[in-house]
């Protein structure tokens, strides 16, 4: 006793305002001693009311320590303490009580049930929002009709919005689930039409779970999701073995265990008459396997007619576990609403998919698009120029440890990287191959090999991670359907700069006029004494640099190898071709419209990314039959080729 | 042959030539091949004195039928100015087309060896299942798909071989040269036609047992007591006849009236068509029949080498098929296929190990890792410095005013340059 | 003489530019024609639209006795049908030898299998030789084409027009590039040629066209300003003030 005593002390001493915070929780527990150390399932009520009521803040721990069997009593004192190591249930501190003798609180499974309920409602009103979550989640995942009170009796407090919608949507499921009565839960159910969560789903696909049965006629008292055709619903052979399954029907001999049979029962060199050699048909064989049956040496084999007759006695049928038809029916409407809206969001998620693919794919061909519609010039190393921008930011990260600053660095030095690669390619090899774009088509392949491999040789084929900084972690979520990643939505903001910086560069500066000039007539231009060699210079260094800050942006969200360059050139090479050549939109068109059919095709094919590949580029021949010149085409006789 | 030969002579006048002597280098080249021939079969281990290994026969005959690929990368290219990236395609088709005889009827074998020995004989759908199980368990599955209809049939897959890569060369030559597309679009098209062919090989329901490709091909069915050597040696041979037959049908296909009217396409594709030439069906022609012939190539070059999967078939193979050519020389033939020995065998040279490391001292140079940036700058050095590659050496030997090669490197349009400028770059300095 | 080829109505634009503007032009046959006009009066692309390489926006373009309308017709079936050009600056096979340029124009069937199973016989040997004598080219025909001088790629041209045999021929400024002798024997050529053709002749050159001694058509921005004999149209006021920029 010397203990409380002290505490007690301590409480005075410290002049405590609140006199019903002197209560102590052992005081209560010494009240309700003997329900405490032998709780019941009855009796503890009582107990965890009084608790509850005391409103102290130990309440929860105690029942927690309670619950999980970590609390003893001394068997002298009868006080009660948390063991492992020995604890007060007050202050919680270590106490050292000797040479004691201590004996386990154990409380039985429906106590500890009881315990656990009440312990739900402390969390469900815990001051910290975190407990309060995890609370939530915790009956989400496995919910129970004891949950609806405590969920219920915690609204009224919930101070944080969020929260507070989460229990009332809680409140919901669990009453359409374990409602009292068939209103309560038909109401329940209404209420969650228009929820987009999984959760809500779950639970009327819950609900709604069925069971095959099968019965020659269906029982009045079975809710009936759907009868089953035999043939079309269900498999004849399938249908056939319920029947097997239920002891309606005699089970039918397989092909191979006829074929046992038969070699079980060979007799000099044939089978019930027939040689063996014969039996090298199914209709030998069954005529055989007939004989022997005949003979009574193996049990009758079932014939398709009669399987035909004995499943045209029955009916298949599929149940719902759910007896009441009135809530089924409630939550097939709500669950077919659902679904609606969910697939209106799963579009909008797939356009916003879409999106972010398709300034992908901007930005890796945009700097093809400017070189090929500037100087008719097809740069295969391109994909290895978007390789070297993501080999940079790597090495920027392996330099700058602060992935934040590592980024801004990385984007201007990948430009200036491939801006001068571009530059040295351009003045060594491209500018000679003017007038022959296959031979610099192929030039440049040659350069990409090397290249590549040279990658390889330096940064060993294993991929490189291009880690991202943490404030572009997670994903910006709409609704529980729509959600788009932050490095996405930076990829399509990069995007967006790059268009209105590259139409800015195009037409209102000095040198983009120079470079439209020279697209439309090098030799007009040439005479207007524009430099057409420094503009192609100029252009294939930017369409280079470009490919660069690419590069860092997908090696954000993709993997850095020295064939990632591989990976999208030929895609590149698609977003210009569809977009048409020598047009900043053009390649936005394109890139837009590459974007969506493979987002599309994937959706409907989902689990065949190969495919919806091989689709979209049978398409893409296809578009070009009827639009040659790309989706914006130059038009006149400039165009005219 | 024959009669046409005559004809030519009989006309008589000084210009008209018979068809040797205006293609001089195809007398050679046959003599070259059969000489090679011989000495293979010689030097081989079945068939002579052991020097050359079976495996390096192998390499050998393989080589032959790449450079019978290049030939008609030539002809297409070279002659017609149609950079294809397509026709390591039709030549992994042909492979593809004779790998599923070969599969199927090898497994056939075994699968009927295998339940012979049952109690009860086999019917015949427990064969072919039990050949689909055999074929399909890579892959998952034991369903024989439509692909393989004509499996059991010899006769039907060297159709195949012939009809399928032909069917899409026409079908994907006609929707390309209907609506004009030419220059770098039409490679780049026709690449995409590749990446498809081979993403959609990749897939397991492709029914071609997806990136497990066709294996076991070495092993013909019915040979089974016939060595490796000695089938060495057959394929070689029949490679080697593959060749010069080939050779002389493109020497003749490129000679002549067709070979100007190609070789003109080449050059300007418009004035042609003024000239009431349906420039599209000559195309077509030329593309089919090249897509044919790489198929045949493929049939023969797949038993040698055993395998076949999608990766053979990706873009990058039909990309490396035009470099042996550019490095070999275009617009004629033998440069091509000095191309495709030439640029092949030095790359198994070098990939395979076997040429020395150097040591720089701080840095070991090791040639398995440092081939592909060899191949891929001299490749650029070739472009610029020797745009008439290996095959421009025979001019400078011969020191003829006009050389063997017919016209210029390849078309020099550009893919929308050439007509809207009108001004060339040079003619601006 | 009946009329070969009949345009009507025809006008073409590119972007928004009117190239051609409501023309109308009828030739016979034979009959030979001269068309001039100032830079830009749409001679090039008046041609462009007869040999099918541009397709205009309106209008009717009928050839022969048929009446075919040419306007659905392919570049090479047009020239098949019986049209056959020179452009004005030479475009050869200069990678060829001019036998074989002739050759390759020469009237035979066109298809890829009657071009790969074609025999050269004595009557088409005899053909080149008789062309090649008319163009002075017989000295070089085994020559590359590119090795030829800029008037001899002329007369090649021309010559690969003959070869092909056709009804009507367009010939853009045949006598640029060549000396004052050369300039008369292809006006011989042409007014022989017009006895049994139509020909269509674009040039700048007024001597020339004087010498043609035909038929003049003037075009200005696209449309018909005036025809008749070239003193009638030299003295039309119209055409004074085109030329001389009023």
């Amino acid at each position: 006793m010397l203990r409380p005593l002290l505490a007690f002390l301590v409480l005075v001493l410290m002049g405590v305002s609140a006199p019903a915070q002197a209560q102590e929780l052992q005081t209560i527990l010494q009240s309700h001693a003997d329900e405490v150390a032998k709780p019941g399932r009855k009796s503890v009520g009582v107990v965890i009311d009084n608790l509850i009521a005391s409103g102290l803040p130990q309440v929860p721990v105690f029942l927690q320590n309670w619950q999980g069997r970590s609390v003893v009593r001394d068997e002298a004192t009868g006080l009660f303490y948390y063991d492992k190591p020995l604890r007060d249930v007050d202050s919680g501190a270590e106490v050292d009580l000797g040479d004691v003798k201590l004996k386990a609180v154990k409380p039985n499974g429906g106590v500890r049930k009881v315990i656990g309920a009440a312990l739900v409602q402390f969390q469900l009103s815990d001051p910290d929002i975190s407990r309060r979550i995890d609370a939530l989640d915790a009956i989400a995942r496995s919910p129970d009709a004891d949950q609806i009170g405590p969920l219920e009796a915690s609204i009224d407090g919930e101070s944080d919005a969020g929260v507070l919608a989460r229990k009332e949507v809680l409140v919901g499921m669990l009453k359409a689930r374990y409602g009292a009565t068939t209103e309560d839960r038909v109401a329940a159910i209404e209420q969650l039409d228009g929820s987009l969560s999984l959760d809500a789903r779950a639970t009327l696909n819950q609900i709604l779970t069925t069971k095959a049965g099968v019965a020659e006629t269906v029982p009045e008292s079975v809710n009936v999701a759907r009868i089953l055709t035999p043939g079309d619903d269900i498999a004849k052979v399938e249908a056939y073995g319920r029947l097997v399954d239920e002891g309606f029907a005699p089970a039918r001999i397989s092909n191979a265990a006829i074929k046992e049979a038969l070699a079980a029962n060979i007799e000099g060199g044939s089978v019930a008459g027939i040689p063996v050699h014969d039996l090298n048909t199914l209709e030998r064989r069954l005529e055989a396997y007939t004989r022997l049956a005949d003979q009574g040496v193996v049990p009758p084999a079932v014939t398709d007619e009669r399987a035909a007759e004995i499943l045209a006695q029955y009916t298949f049928y599929e149940a719902y576990t759910e007896t009441d038809a009135a809530v089924t029916t409630a939550a097939e409407t709500v669950l077919a609403s659902i679904e609606t809206s969910v697939a209106v969001n799963q579009t909008a998620d797939l356009a916003l998919d879409a999106l972010s693919l398709a300034s992908i794919y901007f930005l890796a061909a945009i700097g093809l698009a400017i070189t090929f519609g500037v100087m008719g010039v097809i740069n295969m190393a391109h994909g290895e120029f978007i390789m070297m921008g993501a080999y940079t930011g790597y090495v920027m990260q392996q330099i700058i440890p602060d992935y934040t600053l590592s980024l801004i660095v990385a984007l201007p030095v990948a430009f200036a990287v491939t801006f001068g690669a571009g530059v040295a390619m351009e003045r060594l090899v491209i500018r000679w191959l003017y007038h022959r774009p296959l031979e610099t088509l192929l030039a440049t392949f040659g350069i990409s090999i090397a290249l590549q491999q040279l990658a390889k040789n330096i940064f060993g084929t294993q991929a490189r991670p291009l880690t991202s900084p943490g404030w572009l972690d997670g994903a910006w979520a709409i609704n529980e359907v729509v959600s788009i990643s932050y490095i996405r939505i930076a990829i399509f903001v990069l995007a967006l700069i790059f268009l209105g910086l590259i139409l800015f560069i195009l037409n209102k500066t000095r040198l983009g006029l120079e470079v439209r000039a020279v697209t439309q007539n090098p030799g007009m231009a040439a005479s207007m004494g524009i430099n057409p060699d420094r503009i192609n210079m100029l252009t294939f260094g930017l369409g280079s640099g470009i490919a660069g800050i690419a590069g860092v942006a997908i090696g954000l969200y993709a993997k850095v190898t020295s064939e990632m360059g591989a990976d999208y050139i030929v895609q590149s090479f698609m977003t210009v071709v569809v977009g048409g050549v020598g047009n900043v939109w053009g390649t936005l068109a394109g890139a837009s419209l590459i974007g969506v059919l493979q987002k599309g095709i994937e959706f409907l094919n989902p689990s065949n990314t190969l495919a919806a590949q091989t689709y979209m580029i049978l398409f893409i021949i296809l578009f070009i039959q009827f639009r040659p010149k790309g989706i914006v085409a130059l038009k006149g006789r400039a165009a005219e080729a | 042959m024959t009669s046409v030969t005559e004809n030519m002579v009989s006309q008589g006048g000084g210009a008209r030539k018979s068809f040797i002597a205006q293609n001089p280098s195809v007398l050679w080249f046959l003599l070259a091949l059969a000489l090679f021939t011989l000495g293979v079969t010689v030097l081989s281990e079945a068939t002579g004195s052991g020097v050359i290994s079976t495996s390096f026969v192998k390499t050998l005959g393989k080589t032959l039928c790449l450079c019978l690929v290049a030939i008609c990368m030539d002809v297409v290219w070279g002659y017609c100015g149609i950079l294809s990236l397509g026709h390591m395609a039709f030549f992994g088709i042909g492979g593809y087309a004779i790998g599923q005889w070969l599969m199927y009827a090898r497994t056939e074998i075994i699968v009927t060896q295998s339940l012979s020995a049952a109690a009860i004989p086999p019917t015949d759908q427990e064969v072919v299942d039990a050949i689909g199980t055999q074929i399909f368990g890579v892959v998952g599955s034991s369903e024989f798909p439509m692909i393989w209809a004509f499996s059991d049939s010899l006769f039907l897959q060297l159709l195949m071989v012939i009809a399928v890569p032909g069917l899409l060369a026409l079908v994907f030559g006609w929707l390309a040269f209907r609506s004009r597309v030419t220059g770098v679009y039409l490679s780049i098209l026709t690449q995409a036609m590749t990446l498809a062919l081979s993403l959609y090989l990749f897939q397991n329901d492709s029914g071609l047992r997806g990136n497990n490709g066709l294996s076991g091909l070495q092993n013909i069915p019915g040979f089974e007591e016939t060595s490796q050597a000695t089938l060495s040696i057959v394929f070689f041979w029949a490679a080697a006849l593959a060749l010069g037959l080939g050779y002389v049908l493109f020497a003749w296909v490129t000679s002549g009236k067709m070979g100007s009217v190609v070789r003109g396409i080449r050059d300007d594709e418009a004035r042609v068509r003024f000239l009431g030439y349906h420039v599209e069906s000559f195309k077509l022609f030329v593309f089919t029949i090249t897509a044919v012939v790489a198929g045949i190539a493929g049939a023969l070059y797949y038993p040698q080498a055993g395998i076949i999967n999608p990766a053979e078939i990706a873009p990058i193979a039909s990309i490396y098929l035009a470099v042996w050519v550019a490095i070999g020389g275009r617009g004629r033939l033998y440069g091509a296929v000095i191309g495709a020995a030439f640029v092949s065998l030095l790359s198994s040279w070098f990939t395979g190990g076997s040429a020395p490391d150097i040591n720089l001292g701080f840095y070991v140079v090791k040639w398995t890792d440092w081939w592909l940036v060899l191949l891929g700058f001299s490749f650029v050095a070739v472009t610029l410095f020797a745009p008439k590659g290996i095959g421009g050496l025979f001019d400078l030997i011969m020191i003829k005013r006009t050389p063997d090669r017919q016209g210029d490197y390849g078309p020099s349009e550009g893919a929308k340059r050439a007509e809207e400028g009108s001004v060339d770059v040079e003619d601006v300095k | 003489m009946s009329t070969l080829l009949e345009m009507s109505g025809v006008s073409v634009s590119f972007d928004g530019f009117k190239a051609i503007n409501n023309l109308s032009f009828q030739i016979g046959e034979p009959e030979m024609r001269a068309i001039i006009g100032p830079n830009g009066a749409g001679k090039t692309t008046f041609m462009d639209i007869i040999t099918g390489k541009t397709r205009p926006d309106e209008g009717r373009v009928i050839f022969g006795e048929k009446s075919i309308s040419l306007l659905k017709m392919s570049e090479s079936h047009i020239a098949r049908a019986g049209i056959g050009r020179k452009f004005q600056k030479p475009t050869v096979f200069e990678a060829q030898t001019v036998r074989e340029n002739l050759a390759m124009a020469l009237k035979n069937p066109r298809g890829p299998f009657d071009v790969l199973l074609y025999r050269k016989s004595a009557k088409g040997g005899a053909r080149i030789e008789e062309i090649a004598s008319e163009v002075g080219l017989t000295e070089h025909l085994t020559r590359p084409a590119g090795e030829l001088s800029h008037g001899q790629k002329q007369w090649l041209e021309i010559g690969m027009l003959l070869a092909q045999e056709p009804r009507l021929l367009l010939v853009d400024e045949p006598a640029a590039g060549m000396t004052p002798s050369e300039r008369e024997h292809t006006t011989d050529l042409l007014v022989r040629l017009a006895e049994k053709h139509a020909v269509v002749v674009v040039e700048h050159d007024m001597e020339f066209v004087r010498r043609l001694n035909c038929k003049v058509t003037v075009l200005h921005e696209g449309s018909v300003l005036a025809e008749g004999s070239l003193d009638h149209v030299t003295n039309n006021k119209d055409v004074i003030d085109v030329y001389l920029g009023r």
